[in-house]
This record gives C-alpha cells, sequence and structure tokens, in this order.
C-alpha cells in the first residue's frame, strides 16, 4: 500500500507543533514569550473547542465551479456591517426629536469630523446593500440554489429582504428634512388605506394622525434597535445554514461521473 | 422532489464537495476581494454624492413634492396604476402581500428537481419577466408624474369653447400645477393620492364657488391661497370645477404643465406667487 499524506507540507517559515514525547528543548525568556500568544489562545480554547468550529468554518470544503456570483452573500453582508458602524457612529450625534432631529442632521454634515462622509456612506450603504441584497436573490433563484435541502435559508432569506425594506423606509424618515416628512406622510397615506389595518397603522407607527416626534422616536427605535437587532439574529441563521448545508455547485457543474474518491467503494 | 431525487442530489452533491477545494485560502480570497469592492463603492458613492439635506421639514409648506427612494418607484407606480377607490386600499396591501407570500413558498410549489436554468423554463422565464418588469415600472415611474406637472387635455366642453376660455382654462391648469396641489391630492395621473381626496373629478362634487371658497378658507391640514389674488384663484376655481366625471380627460392635446422649478428639490422656496 502507498504511503498516505495525511497532511500537507507546512509553509516555510511556521515550525510544526512540538508533540507530547518529543525532547524538551530548553528555552529562554524570550522563546517563552514568542509562545505566550499560542498559551493564551490555548487556554481559550482548551475551554471552548472554538478550534474545531473555526476548522468547520474556515476549511468546509466549497465543490468545484464556485464562481464570482457567489460572492455577492458576502457582499450584501459587508454592506450591512458598514450600514451597522456608520449608523452607530450616527447616533452618537443624532437626536430624535422633531425641533432637534434636523439640527443634529446638519450639525454632523458640517461640524464633526468626517461627518458628512459618515452620512453619505451610511445613505449610500442602503442603496448598495437593496441593489446587492436583489442581485443575491436573483442568484440563488436562476442557480435553483433555494430546491431541497436550502429551501428554509430561501425563506429566511425573503424575511431578510422586508426586514431591509423596512429599514429603508424607517431610516427615510429620520434627518426630518423635507424629503424625509413628506415621503413618510405618503408612505403612511398608502399604509393607512390598507382593509382592516388600516386605520390603525398611524396611530401604531406615527403615535397619532400626523408625523411628529413621537413618530420620529418611534421609527428610531424601530431603526436601530428592532429591525437590526432582528436582521443580525437571521443573518446568523442564514450564515448558520449555508455552512451546515454547504453552498450549490453551479446547476452546469456536473460531478465526474467515476470520482477517484469512490472507486475505493466500488472495488 | 421525492425520496430518490433527494438522495441522488445529495450523493451527486457530496461528490462534488469532495472534488472542491477548502473555503480557506482558496475561495475566501474572491469574498475578500468583494468586499473591498463594495467598501470602496460606498465610500466613492459618498464622496460623490455626499450627505446633503433638503431644507428643514415643514408641515405648512405646500410646494414640496415628495419622491420614494428610487428603487421604490416600480411599486408606487404598481399602486398607481390602480385606479378604482374601492381597489386601492386592497391593492396597497394586497400587491406587497401577495408577492412577499409568492416568494416565501417559492421552494415549497416550485417542486422540480432541476436547477439548470435553460431546464426550467417557466422559473427562468418568470424570472427575467419579474426582472424586466420592475426596471420598465421603475421607469415609469422615475419619468410620469411627477407631482408638480398635471398631463389632463380639456374637457370637451372647454375644447369647443372660444379662445379665451381656453386660454383662462390652461391658465388655470399651470396654477394648479406650479401651487403644488400635487403634493396632497391625485389629479389625474398626476399627484400624490392623499392626504387630501382626489380632484380628478372635483367638477362632479363641487361648483366653482365652492371650489373658490375652499382654496381662500380651506379646512384644517390644507392651506390658504388666498395671498395669490382673486384673479388667480379664480382661474384655479375654474380650471378645477372644469374636472368632471363624463368629460374626456386624458388625451388631445395633452402637453403637461411645468411646475416652477423650485419644486423639486429646494423645498420651502415659496413659488406661491408666480
Ligand atoms: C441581509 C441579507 C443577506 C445576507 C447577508 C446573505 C448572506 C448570504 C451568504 C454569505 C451566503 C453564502 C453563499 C453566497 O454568498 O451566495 C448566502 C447564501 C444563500 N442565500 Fe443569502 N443573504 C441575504 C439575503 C438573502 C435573500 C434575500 C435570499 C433569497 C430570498 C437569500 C437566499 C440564499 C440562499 C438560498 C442561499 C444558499 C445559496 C447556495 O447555497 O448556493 N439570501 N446568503
Amino acid at each position: 500500500m502507498a504511503k498516505l499524506k495525511l497532511l500537507p507540507s507546512l509553509p516555510v517559515g511556521l515550525r510544526a507543533p512540538t508533540r507530547p514525547g518529543d525532547p524538551v528543548e530548553k528555552k529562554g525568556p524570550i522563546g517563552h514569550a514568542q509562545d505566550a500568544g499560542i498559551h493564551a489562545v490555548d487556554w481559550v480554547d482548551e475551554r471552548t473547542s472554538l478550534s474545531g468550529t473555526m476548522r468547520w468554518v474556515m476549511f468546509r470544503p466549497i465543490p468545484k465551479g464556485t464562481n464570482w456570483f457567489y460572492t455577492l452573500g458576502t457582499a450584501t453582508m459587508v454592506a450591512f456591517i458598514n450600514q451597522v458602524i456608520t449608523g452607530i457612529v450616527l447616533g452618537m450625534y443624532y437626536e430624535p426629536s422633531a425641533t432637534r432631529a434636523y439640527e443634529s442632521m446638519k450639525y454632523i454634515n458640517n461640524e464633526v469630523f468626517l461627518g458628512e462622509f459618515v452620512h453619505g456612506m451610511h445613505r449610500w450603504g442602503s442603496t448598495v446593500m437593496v441593489v446587492l441584497i436583489f442581485l443575491h436573490m436573483a442568484r440563488t433563484f436562476f442557480f435553483g440554489a433555494y430546491k431541497y435541502p436550502r429551501e428554509l435559508n430561501w425563506v429566511i432569506g425573503v424575511v431578510l429582504l422586508v426586514l431591509t425594506m423596512l429599514m429603508s423606509v424607517t431610516g427615510y424618515l429620520l434627518p426630518f428634512d423635507q424629503r424625509a416628512y413628506w415621503a413618510s406622510v405618503v408612505a403612511m397615506n398608502i399604509a393607512g388605506n390598507a382593509p382592516i389595518v388600516g386605520p390603525f397603522t398611524p396611530d401604531i407607527a406615527l403615535g397619532g394622525p400626523d408625523v411628529t416626534t413621537l413618530t420620529l422616536s418611534r421609527f428610531y427605535l424601530i431603526h436601530m434597535m428592532i429591525i437590526p437587532g432582528a436582521l443580525i439574529g437571521l443573518i446568523g441563521a442564514h450564515l448558520y445554514l449555508v455552512i451546515k448545508l454547504g453552498t450549490t455547485a453551479p446547476p452546469w457543474v456536473r460531478a465526474d461521473k467515476v470520482s477517484a474518491g469512490l472507486k475505493e467503494h466500488q472495488e | 422532489m421525492n425520496q430518490r431525487e433527494k438522495e441522488e442530489y445529495l450523493r451527486e452533491y457530496a461528490v462534488l464537495k469532495a472534488q472542491g477545494k477548502p473555503f480557506f485560502p482558496y475561495i475566501i480570497v474572491k469574498d475578500g476581494v468583494m468586499m473591498i469592492v463594495v467598501i470602496g463603492t460606498i465610500m466613492l458613492l459618498s464622496l460623490l454624492l455626499g450627505g446633503e439635506l433638503t431644507a428643514k421639514a415643514d408641515a405648512t409648506t405646500t410646494t414640496y413634492a415628495p419622491r420614494p427612494e428610487w428603487y421604490y418607484f416600480w411599486a408606487f407606480e404598481l399602486l398607481r396604476v390602480v385606479k378604482p377607490p374601492y381597489l386601492v386600499g386592497l391593492a396597497t396591501v394586497g400587491i406587497p402581500t401577495i408577492s412577499i407570500l409568492l416568494l416565501i413558498l417559492l421552494p415549497f410549489y416550485d417542486r422540480n428537481p432541476e436547477r439548470h436554468p435553460l431546464r426550467r423554463p417557466i422559473a427562468t422565464t418568470t424570472g427575467i419577466f419579474l426582472i424586466g418588469a420592475m426596471f420598465f415600472l421603475s421607469y415609469l415611474g422615475a419619468e410620469a408624474g411627477a407631482p408638480s406637472r398635471i398631463e389632463l387635455g380639456p374637457p370637451p366642453a372647454i375644447q369647443e369653447a372660444d379662445q379665451a376660455t381656453q386660454t383662462k382654462w390652461d391658465l388655470g391648469r399651470k396654477l394648479v400645477a406650479q401651487s403644488s396641489c400635487g403634493g396632497c391630492h391625485k389629479i389625474g395621473e398626476n399627484g400624490n393620492d392623499g392626504p387630501g381626496p382626489p380632484l380628478t373629478e372635483i367638477g362632479d362634487r363641487l361648483k366653482e364657488g365652492a371650489i373658490r371658497e375652499t382654496l381662500i378658507n380651506p379646512t384644517a391640514p390644507m392651506p390658504s391661497f388666498a395671498d395669490l389674488g382673486a384673479d388667480q384663484i379664480d382661474k384655479m376655481a375654474f380650471f378645477l370645477s372644469s374636472l368632471k366625471s363624463g368629460g374626456e380627460d386624458e388625451g388631445a392635446s395633452a402637453t403637461g404643465a411645468e411646475g416652477g422649478g423650485a419644486e423639486s428639490e429646494g423645498g420651502s422656496a415659496p413659488s406661491k406667487a408666480p
């Protein structure tokens, strides 16, 4: 039997880890300091077994044929992370009240260091995220990636899409400028037209018949706590399923009829 | 998919996976490049377009013509297509609910085990059609129906009247457009449907005198147009009272009256006195 090579050779510059039974070499203080990082990681790993999870995530096999279309999900996630970070920065200065909201946005734009840049990244990041989420959905649709066994991931995806669209509606009002105000008035009129729930929507969302401070703080709460919380949780579930089930191969890629790996079993 | 098809897929997938490469470091490189592209694009957009604000929100201005974010244009266009008032409520909730349900349930009613887009002609055609329809509706939404315009042709009674009447009617139409009644009222194809009632057939309900009275002394959220002066208000009332259900409204030489340029972005710029 040919000798099996279990591990790929280590990249140059890395030492093979010492194993029990290896001759113990004497280390000076510098050697101990060098090992401190490894010891710290070891300490955490011994109590969490995180290295197994890391290996599961990072070294999972990806089927052959995977192409650039498969980066659209990651791209959406990056746009979302951008929204979270820039949103936190904006939240440090923003005041959700009808009298102060506009002024605080002005202050961010004009006074805060790089304020308008961050504000712009949040504003245009939302557009980028919406575009990317639609592209990602189109990719999974045309690749038939929503079929067995990934149906649930598609369902979670649609909920993510709806939540993302709601984010953009609630965020639109927050600067409380003319565009924000009137677009929200119109949006509320549309929602108010709905049968059954319609008459209650303004009361619940606006806190009264008009767009006021109450509306602002409600939209703010929805925009920076409720929906982002749901989004983070669901993205976590989405990614867990992606890793658990594995990503699809493009539908035009077929497995070689008799692969080397399967030959053994046929003999 | 039945049990056999499921197992077939899983077997094929196991082989494909075995022939693939580990995520790290082979695939993650592409994702990394994509991350940089996305963040770079967002930064570039921010640098180019900034985060400018329009004027401070003002519930009393009448001249602001609101638009949704561009990626909602298609949805708004879809709602605008629905004409009869009793259907509007149903459409505003019905269309989104049905679309979301159809999307969520997709894996449950599309039971075709085939995954190749060319071998699923119905799914692929539907997908392409929907994307095309969204682009088309977005285009329509972006093009037409700015609330600062009114694209109604004169009703027959006016078409047959003398030159002076026609001019008066057209001046009235332009005045109504410029005063941004469309911010709150739907007038023909233009304007926002609410908070005010649609004015497309207002002539059926109110006489010219009553309309003039309303323009000068309106009820709560609507502002008074009294400072336009009696002459202007006369023309507006004349135009509005000519809008009746029987009249052949859309058509003929409808060119569309442009509102003053200030409406679209400038916010509170008063265009009440032309
Ligand atoms: C916040 C939004 C979303 C994020 C961050 C996200 C993220 C991801 C990521 C990173 C993947 C891995 C494969 C890939 O990148 O293509 C993935 C796969 C997937 N996503 Fe999403 N996604 C989002 C929204 C959606 C939506 C709206 C749908 C569909 C309605 C969807 C359906 C799927 C499906 C079916 C897969 C499995 C694809 C495969 O295995 O080939 N996702 N998602």
